[in-house]
């Protein structure tokens, strides 16, 4: 699996963050976070996939650009913030970037801890947070009447409140 | 020196990725914007969109923030990953 990494960091023994080209398996992830962990009894794992549409256009792929170093800082600065909120285990953010194809994976957050609560909570926090404060940009390629044009999206009001509901 | 970077949509507004600059007279975010909006029209109506996001070495800042010569100072739109 480790060939398929572009660049992989260990923010602490029990955090990784990667960000890469390659797609990712769900399996193997929920693995890796309950390998040789028989101390935590709750695994949440969120995946975010390219939807084909977005405000009402018709997307056919998109573009996934980041500020390397930043990216990771940014990350890291936020499981840390989760680990301080909450009672939690390990952590793994994977997070795509170059062309991706509709239905193709994203994003992955997994969160383990003893109880699900803090998991549930801190899994969320995390993509909150990373939607608001990770350097990723989204272009989008859409399709219409045959017409092919390129846009990069706009930043929601609504991802930005959301992560307020935390502060 | 001071480096200069440029992601998305304002990298491609600019048409550059990448600059440097001499730190005379540069003391915040705010003074690398003016010596960079007195490039052109346009790069002072880019940099000077309200939404625009700015970040010295790899950590997310506002305007007023020290920049300092060797700091990388990044100029971007708001975020859109995830």
């Amino acid at each position: 699996m480790s060939a398929k990494i572009s660049n992989v960091i260990n923010t602490d023994s029990t955090a990784e963050i990667s960000i890469q080209n390659a797609d990712f398996s769900l399996g193997d992830e929920v693995a890796l976070l309950e390998h040789d962990n028989a101390t935590d009894g709750a695994v949440v794992t969120f995946t975010g996939r390219v939807r084909n549409q977005n405000n009402g256009n018709s997307v056919s792929s998109l573009t996934l650009e980041h500020y390397p170093g930043m990216t990771e800082k940014a990350l890291t600065k936020i499981i840390t913030q989760a680990r301080a909120r909450w009672n939690i285990g390990r952590v793994k953010v994977i997070h795509r970037i170059g062309e991706l194809q509709i239905g193709e994976q994203i994003v992955f957050v997994g969160v383990t801890s003893k109880h699900r609560h803090d998991a549930f909570a801190a899994n969320e926090f995390i993509m909150d947070y990373l939607k608001v404060k990770a350097p990723f940009w989204k272009k989008e390629r859409i399709t219409e009447n045959k017409k092919t044009s390129e846009q990069w999206l706009d930043a929601k009001d609504s991802d930005n409140n959301k992560a307020q509901t935390w502060s | 020196m001071i480096k200069v970077v440029f992601f998305a949509k304002l990298r491609e507004q600019l048409a550059c990725s990448e600059l440097t600059l001499n730190d005379d007279n540069i003391a915040t975010i705010a003074d690398v914007k003016q010596r960079l909006s007195d490039k052109s029209a346009q790069w002072q109506q880019v940099l000077n969109s309200g939404s625009l996001l700015s970040a010295v070495n790899h950590d997310m800042v506002d305007s007023s923030h020290p920049v300092k010569s060797g700091d990388e100072v990044a100029f971007f739109p708001p975020v859109t990953g995830g």
